[in-house]
């Protein structure tokens, strides 16, 4: 793993008020990587994404993503990055070939470039006939399936996947995976969260956050070897104690 | 811009997919004006009177002849004695009792004089006042014949009211104006919170926050096509409303809708605001429709009429904008008054408007920090 950098983070630091978010980071993540994001509820992993996919200004500390600025261009950013969310993020009310036409549009496509990757995209995942049914027909796993799908349409240089599996079937996760793969052999960065250890596992490397800290960041291979551990998720553990008292401002949706 | 347009249409897919989002849009301000133009009427027509004539002669006949023949009331019932007036009071068929005294038309030559006593049911004060009033004019109107007639020597003044802009003081000529006004603001401010606030509460919001899309563009691509159907809606009520009850239109109809393109925008910058301050869409429809339909009803002047309120709520009423357009629609619809006499209220709808834009940007940005 020593493509280029797409993300690079200098001493980001994240206040809300007095409550420190993000305390001092540091990590790259390379060309083509899959980069796990770990760590215990409110150990200020949505706010680190937030930051790195523009929504949000870092307090202080230097922040490049796919090669711009995060507090100076954060407008460019969003244009060559992808982003699902644990939350549902297609319109239950429009069928499929709509969902995809807003987003392909969304994201400054041409309709032919679109309709051309809509054909392909149902192909791949064998729902051709679905096309003109409506997203809330669609049992969950294929909907999980074709958000992701969505979300690198406009082939991104990175994708933001912030908890995408949670709620869905393991036989629907594993083809989930296989997919991330899939994009990542293209050159597709992934920055994924995930609450499930054994997904960690499937990660090039993976960080573990704790207290607005980075505690840990190697392979898995090399993460369990350093800490003695028979898994990833002895791993996390051991370091990632949860935050001692919840503190007073905790982020909002 | 292309994004911004397939933005756009995505928002109008939603809208014509949902048939309470319809119904709410198109069904509602329809059956608002039918309801409140028809059943809430004030006028009087064939209200049911009943007659207790201790007289029985030419003159006791000919009031109450004048009286059925008006229009305004029906005879329901003839009484024999005073213990029926309570009945038929009490069965509800009845609005009020007319008395005629004993020896009405022989007192009203000797002595110039006779009484009529009107019996009317204190329950429904709005009612009785009304049936009093026209009773009075109807009487007042015999005397005049009478004066002109047959008793010589007494003179009567009579005071003849006329009612300017609404002759015949037609109750739709006030709620037609009422109901637009409260409906577009209720229509509105409900649908683009609730709009807004389901984008962020099915996540879909934070992806597009996160896409190149400016909030700005959201924001205004998610109110854009209710804007164009509020619109739309403002035409079919005055469509309505002068097919049905025949209300004109006596001012400048391009100012009209001028205005009301300004209600509604305050009225959606307001919505805007709503959702900016609701966590998810139930309490965005709290807000919607306790926090502005009642006090709109209440204290628009759509009913009650703002001078009358005591010390304190006069105040309140000033910062509930619907009384600003009631008073702008008021005064082009009936009056047919030009801008010149209406452009406090507008700088004031303006001045809401731009209010409600900077706060929602401020807590939008808030949010987003």
């Amino acid at each position: 793993m020593t493509g280029n950098t797409v993300i690079s983070v200098r001493n980001l630091v994240k206040k809300f008020g007095n409550f420190t978010a993000n305390d001092d980071l540091n990590f790259k993540v390379y060309e083509g990587e899959i980069f796990g994001f770990l760590g215990a509820n409110g150990a200020g992993k949505t706010t680190t994404i937030r930051i790195l996919s523009g929504l949000s200004e870092p307090t202080s500390g230097e922040v490049i993503v796919a090669g711009y600025n995060a507090k100076k261009q954060p407008e460019q950013i969003k244009k060559n990055i992808g982003y699902m969310c644990q939350k549902f993020s297609l319109y239950e009310d429009l069928t499929v070939k709509e969902n995809i036409m807003l987003y392909g549009g969304i994201y400054g496509m041409r309709k032919a470039l679109i309709r051309e990757r809509t054909d392909l995209l149902l192909d791949k995942l064998n729902f051709r006939e679905y096309g003109d049914s409506l997203i809330s027909d669609l049992p969950l796993g294929l909907r999980q399936k074709l958000a992701f799908s969505v979300a690198i349409l406009h082939e991104p240089k990175i994708v933001f996947l912030d908890e995408p599996t949670s709620g869905v079937d393991p036989i629907t996760r594993r083809q989930f995976w296989e997919m991330i793969y899939e994009a990542a052999e293209r050159g597709i960065t992934v920055f994924i969260t995930t609450h499930y250890m054994d997904e960690a596992e499937y990660c090039d490397r993976i960080s573990i956050m704790s207290e607005g800290k980075i505690v840990a960041l190697d392979t898995p291979d090399d993460l369990k070897r350093q800490y003695d551990a028979g898994s990833v998720e002895e791993v996390f553990v051991k370091i990632a104690r949860p935050p001692s008292v919840q503190k007073g401002a905790q982020i909002q949706y | 811009m292309k994004r911004f347009l397939g933005f756009v249409k995505k928002e109008f897919l939603h809208i014509f997919r949902d048939v309470r989002t319809l119904i709410i849009l198109f069904g509602i301000p329809v059956i608002q004006i039918l309801l409140f133009g028809f059943v809430v009427s004030t006028d009087l027509k064939n209200a049911p009177v009943a007659f207790l004539d201790l007289s029985r002669d030419e003159m006791t006949q000919k009031v109450s002849d004048k009286i059925c023949s008006s229009g305004f009331f029906r005879r329901s019932e003839t009484l024999l004695n005073y213990n029926d007036i309570d009945k038929v009071l009490r069965k509800n068929e009845t609005k009020a009792v007319i008395i005629f005294e004993k020896d009405f038309g022989r007192k009203l030559f000797s002595e110039g004089t006779a009484a009529i006593s009107i019996i009317t049911d204190g329950s429904e004060p709005n009612m009785a006042t009304l049936i009093t009033n026209y009773i009075t004019a109807i009487v007042t109107d015999f005397n005049r014949e009478l004066a002109g007639t047959q008793v010589t020597g007494t003179l009567l003044v009579q005071p003849e009211v006329r009612m300017f802009y609404n002759p015949s003081l037609k109750g739709h000529f006030m709620f037609v104006p009422g109901v637009i006004t409260l409906i577009m603001i209720l229509i509105c401010a409900l649908m683009t919170s609730v709009t807004i606030t389901r984008e962020k509460e099915f996540g879909t919001m934070e992806v597009l926050l996160v896409s190149p899309l400016k909030p700005v563009q959201i924001i205004i691509g998610k109110v854009m096509p209710y804007f164009l159907l509020s619109f739309i809606n403002v035409i079919m009520i005055l469509l309505l409303s002068w097919f049905v009850f025949g209300l004109p239109i006596k001012g400048s109809l391009i100012l009209l809708l001028a205005e009301s393109m300004l209600y509604i925008l305050m009225s959606l910058s307001l919505g805007i605001f709503v959702s900016t301050v609701s966590k998810n869409m139930q309490q965005a429809i709290f807000i919607s429709f306790v926090g502005l339909m009642l006090p709109t009803i209440l204290l628009s002047g759509f009913i009650f009429p703002i001078e009358n309120m005591p010390k304190g709520y006069d105040w309140i009423a000033a910062l509930m904008p619907p009384r600003y357009f009631i008073i702008i629609i008021k005064n082009i619809m009936i009056k047919g008054t030009g801008f010149f006499y209406v452009w406090k209220e507008t700088m004031i709808l303006i001045i809401f408007t731009l209010a409600f834009i900077a706060l929602s940007i401020r807590k939008f940005k808030i949010r987003l920090q």
